[in-house]
């Protein structure tokens, strides 16, 4: 079986995909870790599910809903209570200069 | 310079807000204008712990939407996660639909003004939730609201069918009409309700070769108006950049342009990282849907008679202009109006004339629909049997029309009560006639001379004839009588 | 008043209706236990002191006046911190969460309080869930009540001590894959993973969404039954949670020492090796006393069951990457005071919140789902469940339920595995195969190792038979005791 590698290139991109600020020595320890277990992963390749369906839900359950019915909101005071930076009507974050 | 052919090709991706009470997967009330963050539960904020419950009837307008668009309604269908960080998006993943979207396959017809209907692809169209909105003002932080946040969103995708700025318009238009008619959406342009962003780039034969131009993106466009002028400009920048710069889909990239409405130009948008790896993947907080047959049938039967089809309708049956056949089926409420009054035995023109001339002042000035004003279409027939008849005049009709909307009287009553009737009654009038010709054989004898003095004797005659009958003379049948006595 | 807290639930219970002790004196009897073993256990993250004594004070009034009450009436109870608590912060072990207070009760909260149950606390654990041992908590460690050199298990491994320590009768945790059932065989107590979909988990923290189940643990059976009857039934506001009508629900507690007629036990052979002799021994002394009991044994494959850790590995982190993107230092939770951006709000708010595990598991979900990857992992992953679940189908086709250990050992010294995250991983080999076919375990104790540390034995039964493991594992206790 071959190694699988996710070199350090590969975790600074996964990395920033993840909105996770790494250091070097730990893009290092994660590259070798993350190929462990990756490597160790790729013995699923040793079972032939050709034919086999993707089993996303355990549950043989469909067509939950709910009625179209309005209920109370939590109120701004609330929404905001656990912000760390707000106004008293939005959540602040610095300037976001794309949009 | 090289003999150069081009052709514009545009497609349309359309984000529709449906009208539904609440939000797609929690029940905050979905309320325009609300104070910042008002409108917002532990779900649609994404707290720890929260889960998404779908909204059947946002699933249920959907589909009947897409059933409107010809689309084919998947019998299996599911959600995804796409994964992006933004801070109006709080849950930093958006439940949408990827490979298993709720409808495809369909098209949707415009009709440009020459009258030719072209047909136009849609892709796909499938349910997600909306962002909230990101507002920056000045200072040195953006603020957050998430009112709109978990809102439902239909998005449809259009095949690249369009080739000028004008079918785009049209398109726009017509899927305004389409979900407006079926009551799946407001698609209020300026609430935001309808978002469109046209995929744009042209094919260009310069010397027998073809080149296709880097596709660009339009965003921010909430006018009709602008999406012409969006895409009529983006034909031009990309001829420009072709003639000039050799710019083709090898060696540029797709762009994102925003508008400017006031430069009236695309701007292209602050460089973006390439193509975003949205890692979607089966929502697991949701199951599927299955749609069988009873659903479906049960949500076809709320299906109604299309913009497209009653504009083509009233025109060929009523045989109305297709301007007027256009205002009248313009929106539902109305169209329905003008069918029930000719279902009651209204002549088309007629009724038309009552709706659009008359009806429709009275609409705006009340701030309502037509329909809504409070003329019912039993009495709107009334009136214009009456006026087919000439029992009244055509101005008497828009008093009567008037008065019939401020008293809900019925218009015949109105008619007497006010002195509006007018006699066609042959007899009667020729008694008038004859008695007024006796009266006044001085103008009688200048109409029979001939001359300058005839048309204002006759004119003179005619005052007196319809003085004597209190006013009550249908003009033109009284004419007609004093031409025949006169044998003039 | 002390030997309160040697009570089960269903004495204290009956005691408090009996009016023999109040619930006051219940929950006053846990505290004191708490304030003589905390420093020492480390179980709570959290106490709630105030509301558990209102609380209970407010029950003892109604019992007083003959009002009726619910049918966990004054028993006190602590909750794992990953369930929100609209009374007290919920942390979830994280520093991201440190000072995080819910507007709302996760529902199965909502459910104990309707049942005049008495919240004590917020037990420590693995940082969202993720880890075996409660070493990866960010707020601190938990040792074993048995052995305080070593670890309780996890993630549930606060909610495990607690109860194993006395310091309260039951605990709620979870279980992605293994975390009520692992800690309780490591602390000798009862625990039990419902199948998925019987318990709401609106209001639970989302590690696995396809994965997660709360659960009780107990120091009885039928204390773990009188818990499942409260929190056990649909949720408007959980799209996975089972309506009853598919899946209806049973008094957990009813005929529970009635056992299962004809009881036919499958036993997997293969997976034998991976356990230590100790543990071998006391899982199959505890087959034979059922063997004693009447019930058949018979052996069975299930082929796919070794590849269970490699699909848990890419699924659940798949699910947490998605889950755990929403803890970026904006809506609530940790901001970075380093952030000069909104993106740094982001990287840095997270790479100060999250612990070594979390980021791992979180790098590894974000690399299984990414452009170019999805089919060979995810995708791969997806289909391998299936071949897994059907391995289950398949057993509960001849057996009314499976047989095996919870662990490979029992509990290991602080630290002895935290070198190597893949070692850590495959201790998971007996636990995680349930919680990817969604069918219920429970762990019962069935012994200890030659260092006294207690072993489980673990019974795992099809999709909503909880009440046939109940009586299973009661039939067991009873000649165990």
């Amino acid at each position: 079986m071959a190694q699988v590698k996710i070199d350090q290139g590969q975790v600074r991109q996964v990395a920033k995909l993840s909105r996770l600020e790494l250091s070097d020595a730990e893009i290092m320890q994660f590259s070798d870790q993350l190929s462990a277990v990756l490597d160790y992963v790729a013995k699923l390749n040793e079972l032939d599910t050709t034919n086999v369906e993707p089993l996303a839900h355990c549950l043989p359950v469909s067509n939950v809903f709910r009625e179209d019915k309005v209920r109370e909101s939590l109120g701004t005071e609330k929404v905001l209570a656990n912000a760390p930076q707000h106004d008293g009507q939005f959540f602040l974050v610095p300037k976001i200069l794309e949009e | 310079m090289s003999a150069l052919e081009y052709k514009l090709i545009v497609g349309l991706e359309i984000h529709v807000q449906l009208a539904t009470e609440t939000k797609m997967f929690c029940s905050c009330g979905l309320e325009f204008g609300a104070q910042p963050n008002s409108r917002v539960c532990p779900v649609c904020m994404g707290m720890p712990g929260v889960l998404p419950v779908m909204n059947k009837k946002a699933y249920e307008y959907s589909v009947l939407a897409a059933l409107a668009l010809n689309c084919n309604i998947t019998k299996h269908t599911k959600w995804d996660r796409k994964s992006y960080y933004y801070p109006d998006l709080p849950k930093n993943y958006q439940i949408s639909q990827y490979d298993l979207p709720m409808s495809s396959d369909g098209f949707i017809e415009i009709q440009a003004s020459e009258g030719a209907l072209k047909r136009v692809g849609i892709i796909r169209a499938h349910l997600e939730e909306d962002a909230g909105k990101n507002l920056h003002g000045a200072g040195e932080n953006s603020q957050v609201d998430l009112n709109r946040a978990g809102t439902p969103l239909l998005e449809i995708v259009t095949a690249p069918d369009m080739n000028s700025p004008e079918e785009v318009r049209l398109l726009a238009e017509e899927l305004q009409r389409i979900v407006r008619y079926l009551g799946v959406s407001e698609a209020d342009m300026q609430k935001g309700h309808m978002r469109f962003e046209p995929n744009i780039n042209l094919h260009i034969i310069r010397d027998g070769q073809l080149f296709k131009t880097a596709i660009a993106e339009v965003k921010n466009l909430n006018s009709f108006r602008s999406i012409e002028r969006a895409v009529a400009y983006e034909c031009s920048r990309q001829l420009d950049e072709f003639i000039e710069n050799g710019r083709t889909m090898q060696n540029t990239p797709k762009t994102t342009m925003g508008w400017d409405d006031e430069r009236q130009q695309t701007v292209l948008q602050r460089e973006k990282e390439a193509a975003h790896d949205y890692r979607y993947f089966p929502e697991p907080d949701l199951v599927p849907v299955e749609m069988n047959d009873e659903w479906l049938g049960q949500i076809k039967s709320r299906l109604c008679e299309m913009p497209l089809a009653r504009r083509i309708r009233f025109a060929s049956e009523y045989k109305l202009s297709e301007y007027d056949a256009a205002v009248l089926a313009n929106d539902r409420a109305t169209g329905d109006y003008f069918d029930t009054i000719v279902k009651f035995g209204a002549d088309p023109k007629r009724a038309c004339n009552l709706i659009t001339q008359v009806g429709m002042k009275l609409a705006n000035e009340a701030g309502k629909n037509v329909a809504q004003i409070g003329a019912t279409a039993k009495d709107v027939a009334q009136l214009a049997d009456m006026a087919d008849k000439g029992l009244i005049s055509a101005t008497a009709a828009a008093v009567i029309m008037g008065e019939m909307v401020s008293s809900g009287k019925e218009p015949m009553e109105i008619a007497r009560d006010k002195n509006l009737l007018q006699s066609s009654d042959q007899d009667a009038l020729m008694k008038f006639v004859d008695e007024v010709l006796a009266e006044n054989p001085q103008a009688v004898a200048d109409v029979k001379e001939g001359g300058k003095k005839k048309e204002k004797a006759r004119g003179f005659l005619m005052g007196k004839v319809i003085q004597k009958a209190k006013g009550q003379a249908n003009p033109k049948v009284a004419g007609e009588l004093l031409s025949k006595r006169l044998e003039v | 008043m002390s030997d309160i807290s040697n009570l089960s639930c269903l004495e204290i219970k009956a005691k408090i209706a009996a009016g023999e002790i109040t619930s006051e004196q219940a929950v006053g009897a846990m505290f004191k236990k708490i304030d003589e073993n905390e420093e020492r256990i480390g179980a709570f993250i959290s106490l709630c002191r105030d509301e558990a004594i209102d609380r209970a004070k407010k029950v003892d009034a109604k019992i007083k006046v003959g009002e009726r009450v619910g049918s966990m009436a004054g028993v006190p109870i602590a909750v794992k911190d990953n369930m929100c608590t609209d009374f007290a912060a919920t942390t979830c072990g994280s520093k991201i969460l440190a000072n995080f207070k819910p507007p709302y009760d996760a529902h199965v909260i909502e459910r104990l309080k309707a049942q005049d149950a008495i919240i004590i606390g917020k037990t420590n654990m693995d940082e969202f869930a993720m880890g075996s041992s409660t070493e990866n908590s960010g707020i601190k460690q938990t040792k074993n009540p048995w052995d305080t050199s070593r670890v309780p298990g996890g993630s549930s491994g606060g909610s495990a001590a607690a109860v194993a320590a006395k310091m309260c009768p039951a605990a709620l945790g979870s279980d992605t894959g293994g975390s009520i059932r692992q800690p309780a065989s490591f602390c000798g107590v009862v625990g039990l993973k419902p199948t998925y979909g019987r318990v709401s988990r609106y209001g639970l923290v989302a590690y696995g969404s396809s994965l997660d189940q709360i659960g009780p643990l107990t120091r009885t059976v039928a204390d773990a039954a009188l818990v499942m009857n409260v929190i056990a039934g649909e949720d408007l506001r959980d799209s996975t949670s089972v309506s009853e009508n598919i899946a209806p629900k049973t008094d957990y507690l009813a005929g529970l020492d009635e056992g299962v007629k004809d009881l036919t036990i499958a036993v997997v052979p293969e997976l034998n090796e991976g356990a230590s002799a100790q543990v071998r021994e006391a899982v199959k002394a505890a087959i034979e006393a059922y063997k004693k009991l009447g019930a058949k044994v018979i052996e069975i494959s299930m082929p796919h069951f070794g590849y269970a850790i490699a699909t848990y590995y890419v699924v659940a982190t798949a699910e947490a990457s998605s889950n755990l993107a929403r803890y970026d230092g904006v809506h609530y939770g940790h901001r970075s005071k380093e952030a000069q951006n909104y993106i740094d709000v982001y990287t840095k708010s997270r790479a100060e919140g999250f612990g070594e595990e979390v980021k791992r598991r979180i790098m590894l979900g974000t690399y299984a789902l990414s452009s170019g990857y999805y089919d060979a992992y995810y995708l791969k992953a997806l289909k391998v469940r299936n071949l897994i679940r059907r391995d289950f189908t398949q057993a509960f086709e001849k057996s009314h339920c499976i047989m095996m250990p919870v662990a490979p050992t029992t509990a290991f010294k602080i630290g002895e595995k935290a070198a190597d995250p893949l070692e850590m991983y495959l201790s998971d080999i007996y636990t995680i195969a349930a919680n990817l076919a969604g069918v219920p375990g429970i762990s019962v104790p069935c012994g200890f190792d030659g260092a006294g540390l207690p072993i489980g034995l673990q019974i795992l039964g099809p999709a909503f038979g909880e009440g046939n493991l109940l009586k299973i594992a009661r039939s067991y206790e009873k000649v165990n005791s």
